[in-house]
C-alpha cells in the first residue's frame, strides 16, 4: 500500500502521520503538496491535523478549495482510501465528502486530553482489527469538534451505520459528560456510505506506539493495510 | 512623513527616550556629532535594559556557561547542548511580562512566537514549549481576565504552530497584582552540523527580509520592557505586538527548508527592537558592516518613517544573509511556502550600519561601540531594611487538624491542580510526549535514538524574597531534583530573571544575591547556563514583584525505558522516603496558606545532599526499580504523598515519626519513591551507599491516604482529596 500525507500550509500533524506509516507500519509513504492536482498513485491519502491556511474563515474551509482536494475527491469517489484526522475531518466536511459541520466545543475552549471511544463497527476497511463495541483510548486536541447536522441527516447516518466512533464513558456507557465537545449523538468519527472515506476528530496517530503509553490507534492502520492487501489480491 | 517633520534631537528628547545625560554624551562621542532622530531611536532600543543587559551583565558573568556538552552558550538566539547521537538540544526562555499585563492574549501569544523563532533561527526544529506564569491574587481586579487571556493566548499560538506545551508552572501572589509574569520557554533539536548562527559575514552578501510586513505595532516594545508601570500604562497598548501563528508556522517550515539549501550564511529573527537589533547584532558578531535601504522594507501601511521601520516589533519577520549569487535558491523555498523575500541591503566592510531612505542617509553608526561599549552599570546595592525582621523564625503553630491543613494547601491556587490550564494546550502533537504536564518533569522521546529529553521549570519567589541567595540556589536544585525523578541528568539551564527596578538598591541586591545562589548551585551540580533573559522594571506604582528567577532545565535520559511517574502506579508497593527533615518552615506554603504568615528563612540548600539524591534517583530509574518518584517541595511530605495518590487513585498508608506540623515542613533534598516489596532492601542499600538517608515508611494501596504521625493520624479518602485539589483552580477562577 502506498500512502500519501497531504501537507497544507499550516498542517502540523503531517509528520506524525508520516512517522506512524513509515516507522511503525513500515509502509511506503510520501508527502503530497497542497497545490498538486494528483496523488502520485497513492492508495491511502491522509488529510492530517493542524490549521491548514490558518483555518481562516472556518476550520477546513479554505483547504477544501485547494487543488489537491479535487484529486482527493476523485480518489474517494473511485473507492480509494481517505483518512481525515482532526483538521482533515473538518476538510472532509467542508468539501462535502462527508455530511455535517463542526461548531466550537461546548466549553468554547481548546480541549487536549485522552477520551474513550466505542468502535461502533468492525466491518470496515478502517476497523477490521478492532472488535465491534470495543473501547479504545485516543487523544483529542481541538477547539472545533462539536459535530452537528439536522436530525433527519443524523438519523440517516445512523440507519446507514456511518457512525464509526462515539465518545463514551470509561466503562463504555453513553454519557453526556464523556461527550467532551458536545457532538450530536456523541459522534467522534463517521464514514461515507461506501466505507472508504473516514473522518475522525481523535488522533489515532498519537497512540500507535507503546513507548507513548498507548497503542489503541494502531489497529486502525493495521486494518487499512489488511484491507489494501485484500483489495490487491481480489484485483489479481 | 518626510525627514523635515521629524523632531529635533536634543538632550531633552534623549531623556524622553530613556537615555541618561551620560549615555547621550557617550552616543555623541561615538558618532562624533549629534544623532539624527532615527539614530536616537536606534540607540534607545539598543541601550535599553532589555537589549543591553546594562544593569545585569556584571553579575551574569558569574554563571558557569561552559561544559563538555555546551555547543553554544549565551549571546546567540538560543543556547545549544550536545545530547548524543549527533543531536543538539537548543533552548531558551524569555519574558513577555509587560505586554501580557497590558493585553494578555496578544502579549502571551507573541511571547510564545518570539521564543519559537529564537529556537528555529538556530536551525533547530522546535519540539516543546513550557510556560512559567505568575499571577496576582485571584480576586484582584482584572486577574481572572488576565489568567484567561494569557492561557488562551499561549494555547492558540502554540496549538496552531503545532508545538506541544508539555510543562511549566503557575503561581499566584498579590505581589504580581499590577505586573504579572509570562515566561515562555522553547526547546528544539538539530543535528550538530546544522546549527545556524545569527551572522552577517561575507562582504557583498545580500541581506534578505522574510515574513510579515512591517507595521507600527510594537514600536518601543524593548523600551517599554525597560520601564516601570504607572497609571498611564494603558496608553501603551500600541506597543503590544499582534501575533499570527499561521505565518509563524509557514515561516518555521520555510526557514528549516531554506537552511537545507546551504545558501544561508546567517539568520536571525526580528525580536525586541526589530530590524535594529537584528542588523546590529548580526554585523557585530561577524565584525562587518551593513547597508540597508529602507525603501525596500515591505510595509503594512504607507507613510512609516525610518525611525518607525527600525523600531517596529511587528511579529513573524526574519533577517537572512544569503551567499551572494545563491539568493534565488533561498527565494524559491520561501515562495513555495507562499512567503515573499525582499533584498533590503548587503553586508559591507565598513563596520558601520548605514541606513538610507528616499536617497538620504538617515543613520550612519559604528556598530561595535553601540553594541559592545553600551553602558554597563554596577548599581548600588542595599540589604532591605525589613529583611532581618522578615527572616525572624516565626512560632510554628501545630495544626488543629492535619487533614484540614492538607486540604487548605491542596486548594491553594498555586498548589492545586493546573490541569484546567494545560488541558487547553496541545501537549501530544509531534508524538514525542512520554510524560506530559502535571508531573515532576515532562519527558519527550528523541525519535531515532534510544534517548529522551526531560524538561522542568522551577522557582519559589517567596523563598527568593526572604533569602534571595538561598532562593536562587533552591530554584536550581529543585529543577535538578525534578529531572532526577524521571531519571534524567541535567545538561543545561536557561533562565528568566524577573525583578523590579534595578535603580532601587534593594532590588539590585536581590538580583545579585539570586544570581549568586543560582551560580553556586549550577557550578557545584555541573549545570551550564546556556541562554536566558533578564526582565527588570517589573513594578507598578513603585510596588515591585517578588524576585522571580525562573529556571528552566533540560535533562537527558540516555536510555529511555519506562520512566517513573510522579504517582503511585500499583498497590502493594513499598513507599520509601529519601532525605531527612530539619523542621524548616520559613516561607513555607503551610505558614502562608494555613496561618497567613510569610516569614522566616527559607529551607537550607545543601548542594552535596542534592547531588547525592539526584544521582541515586537516576541510578534507580535507570535500573528500572522505581514505580514512582516524586520530589518533596511546597507543602512538604503531606502534599507530596497526596499528589502521588492522585494519578491512579491509589492510596497509601505510611507511618512517620514526625509531629503534625512537620508533615508540612519544606526541608530540601527529599523525594518519595514507590518500589516493589522485593526491591525495597536493594533500594535502601543503594541509598546507604550514596549516603542518602532512606526510610521505608509504608505501602501503597487502598482508597485512603493514611499518615500516622507522632500523636495522631491523618486519614482522608483519595477521592475527596482529589476533588479538592482538581477543582480548586477552575472554581477560584469562576470557570
Amino acid at each position: 500500500m502506498k500512502c500519501g500525507v497531504v501537507v497544507f500550509p499550516g498542517s502540523n500533524c503531517d509528520h506524525d502521520a508520516y512517522h506512524v506509516l513509515e516507522q511503525v507500519m513500515e509502509l511506503e509513504v510520501e508527502f503530497l503538496w497542497h497545490d498538486q492536482d494528483h496523488l502520485n498513485g497513492c492508495d491511502l491519502v491522509v488529510l492530517p491535523g493542524g490549521f491548514a491556511y490558518g483555518d481562516y474563515l472556518r476550520a477546513g474551509a479554505l483547504a477544501a478549495l485547494s487543488p489537491v482536494m479535487g484529486a482527493v475527491k476523485r480518489h474517494g469517489q473511485a473507492g480509494g482510501w481517505v483518512l481525515g484526522i482532526c483538521n482533515g475531518f473538518q476538510m472532509l466536511l467542508e468539501s462535502g465528502m462527508l455530511p455535517g459541520a463542526m461548531r466550537l466545543n461546548r466549553s468554547l475552549r481548546f480541549e487536549c486530553r485522552d477520551v474513550w471511544l466505542r468502535v461502533e463497527r468492525s466491518d470496515l476497511g478502517f476497523t477490521s482489527d478492532y472488535e465491534a463495541g470495543q473501547l479504545i483510548r485516543v487523544p483529542i486536541a481541538h477547539a472545533e469538534g462539536n459535530y452537528i447536522d439536522s436530525d433527519s441527516a443524523l438519523d440517516e447516518l445512523e440507519e446507514n451505520r456511518q457512525v464509526v466512533f462515539r465518545y463514551v464513558a470509561p466503562d463504555g456507557s453513553d454519557s453526556d459528560e464523556a461527550n467532551i465537545n458536545g457532538s450530536a449523538r456523541a459522534i467522534a468519527g463517521i464514514v461515507n456510505k461506501q466505507g472508504n472515506v473516514l473522518g475522525m476528530m481523535p488522533h489515532p496517530e498519537r497512540c500507535s506506539e507503546e513507548i507513548l503509553g498507548n497503542s489503541d490507534g494502531l489497529p486502525l492502520f493495521r486494518s487499512l493495510l489488511r484491507a489494501s492487501r485484500e483489495a490487491m489480491r481480489m484485483a489479481q | 512623513m518626510s525627514a523635515e517633520a521629524e523632531p529635533n534631537v536634543d538632550l531633552e528628547l534623549a531623556r524622553a527616550h530613556g537615555l541618561t545625560d551620560e549615555e547621550y554624551e557617550d552616543l555623541i562621542g561615538f558618532l562624533g556629532r549629534e544623532p539624527s532622530y532615527t539614530e536616537l531611536g536606534i540607540t534607545s532600543a539598543l541601550w535599553s535594559e532589555h537589549c543591553s543587559y546594562k544593569s545585569s551583565k556584571v553579575y551574569l558573568r558569574e554563571f558557569p556557561t561552559t561544559g563538555p556538552r555546551v555547543l553554544q552558550g549565551p549571546g546567540e538566539n538560543a543556547g545549544a547542548v550536545d545530547v548524543g547521537h549527533g543531536w543538539a538540544a537548543v533552548f531558551k526562555m524569555e519574558s513577555h511580562n509587560h505586554p501580557s499585563y497590558i493585553e494578555p492574549y496578544q502579549g502571551a501569544a507573541t511571547g510564545v512566537g518570539g521564543i519559537l523563532r529564537d529556537v528555529f533561527t538556530m536551525g533547530a526544529r522546535p519540539i516543546a514549549c513550557m510556560d512559567s506564569l505568575r499571577f496576582g491574587a485571584i480576586d484582584a481586579p482584572r486577574m481572572r481576565h488576565l489568567v484567561d487571556g494569557v492561557v488562551r493566548g499561549i494555547g492558540d499560538y502554540g496549538n496552531c504552530v503545532g508545538i506541544p506545551t508539555v510543562g511549566g508552572e503557575t503561581g499566584f501572589h498579590p505581589a504580581y497584582n499590577g505586573n504579572i509574569l509570562v515566561n515562555a520557554f522553547a526547546l528544539g533539536i538539530a543535528r550538530h552540523e546544522d546549527i545556524f548562527l545569527g551572522l552577517a559575514s561575507g562582504i557583498g552578501n545580500p541581506i534578505l527580509y522574510v515574513g510579515s510586513r512591517t507595521g507600527r505595532d510594537g514600536i518601543h516594545g524593548a523600551t517599554m520592557a525597560s520601564e516601570s508601570f504607572d497609571s498611564e500604562s494603558e496608553a501603551k497598548l500600541p506597543t503590544v505586538q499582534v501575533g499570527d501563528p499561521f505565518t509563524e508556522k509557514v515561516l518555521l517550515e520555510a526557514c528549516l527548508d531554506a537552511m537545507g539549501t546551504g545558501a544561508i550564511v546567517g539568520i536571525q529573527d526580528m525580536g525586541a527592537a526589530g530590524l535594529t537589533s537584528s542588523a546590529f547584532e548580526m554585523a557585530d558578531r561577524s565584525g562587518t558592516g551593513v547597508r540597508m535601504d529602507l525603501d525596500r522594507v515591505p510595509l503594512r501601511e504607507e507613510g512609516l518613517i525610518p525611525y518607525e521601520m527600525m523600531l517596529s516589533e511587528s511579529q513573524e519577520r526574519m533577517v537572512i544573509v544569503a551567499e551572494a549569487g545563491r539568493e534565488q535558491e533561498v527565494i524559491q523555498v520561501f515562495e513555495r511556502w507562499g512567503l515573499a523575500v525582499t533584498e533590503i541591503g548587503e553586508v559591507t566592510n565598513t563596520k558601520h550600519a548605514v541606513i538610507t531612505h528616499q536617497g538620504q542617509v538617515v543613520a550612519d553608526m559604528p556598530i561595535s561601540p553601540l553594541v559592545n561599549e553600551a553602558p554597563m552599570y554596577e548599581r548600588p546595592v542595599a540589604v532591605p531594611d525589613d529583611l532581618a525582621q522578615r527572616q525572624e523564625a516565626p512560632e510554628v503553630p501545630v495544626p488543629e487538624d492535619a487533614g484540614t491543613a492538607l486540604e487548605a494547601l491542596l486548594s491553594a491556587p498555586g498548589l492545586a491542580s493546573s490541569e484546567w490550564i494545560w488541558r487547553q494546550y496541545d501537549h501530544t502533537v509531534r508524538t514525542n510526549t512520554v510524560i506530559g504536564p502535571g508531573g515532576d518533569a515532562a519527558v519527550l522521546r528523541l525519535k531515532q535514538t534510544p534517548s529522551a529529553l526531560a524538561l522542568t521549570s522551577d522557582v519559589n519567589p517567596v523563598y527568593c524574597s526572604l533569602d534571595p541567595r538561598r532562593g536562587g540556589a533552591q530554584a536550581v536544585v529543585e529543577a535538578v531534583r525534578n529531572l532526577a525523578c524521571v531519571g534524567a541528568e541535567p545538561v543545561g539551564l536557561t533562565d528568566c530573571l524577573n525583578f523590579g527596578n534595578p535603580e532601587n538598591p534593594e532590588i539590585s541586591w536581590q538580583f545579585r544575591e539570586c544570581v549568586r545562589g543560582m551560580a553556586e548551585a549550577c557550578s557545584v551540580l555541573g549545570v551550564p547556563v546556556v541562554s536566558g533573559n533578564v526582565s527588570f522594571y517589573n513594578e507598578t506604582e513603585g510596588s515591585s514583584v517578588l524576585p522571580t528567577p525562573t529556571v528552566a532545565m533540560v535533562g537527558l535520559i540516555a536510555r529511555l525505558g519506562d520512566p517513573p511517574r510522579s504517582h503511585f502506579s500499583q498497590p502493594g508497593d513499598r513507599v520509601i522516603l529519601f532525605g531527612s527533615d530539619a523542621g524548616e518552615f520559613g516561607g513555607s506554603a503551610y505558614l502562608r496558606h494555613v496561618h497567613g504568615l510569610e516569614r522566616g528563612r527559607p529551607p537550607a540548600v545543601d548542594l552535596a545532599s542534592e547531588a547525592a539524591l539526584s544521582a541515586l534517583l537516576c541510578e534507580l530509574a535507570d535500573r528500572g526499580m522505581l514505580h514512582a518518584a516524586h520530589d518533596l517541595s511546597e507543602g512538604g511530605l503531606a502534599v507530596a504523598l497526596a499528589e502521588a495518590t492522585f494519578g491512579r487513585g491509589i492510596g497509601a498508608s505510611v507511618d512517620v515519626g514526625y509531629t503534625a506540623e512537620t508533615l508540612f515542613s519544606e526541608s530540601q533534598a527529599r523525594a518519595l519513591v514507590a518500589v516493589a516489596p522485593e526491591e525495597a532492601e536493594a533500594v535502601l542499600r543503594a541509598a546507604a551507599q550514596r549516603g542518602v538517608p532512606a526510610h521505608d515508611i509504608g505501602e501503597t494501596g487502598g482508597a485512603d491516604l493514611v499518615i500516622s504521625f507522632d500523636g495522631g493520624e491523618l486519614r482522608r479518602s483519595v477521592d475527596s482529596l482529589h476533588e479538592t485539589w482538581s477543582t480548586a483552580l477552575p472554581r477560584a477562577l469562576g470557570m
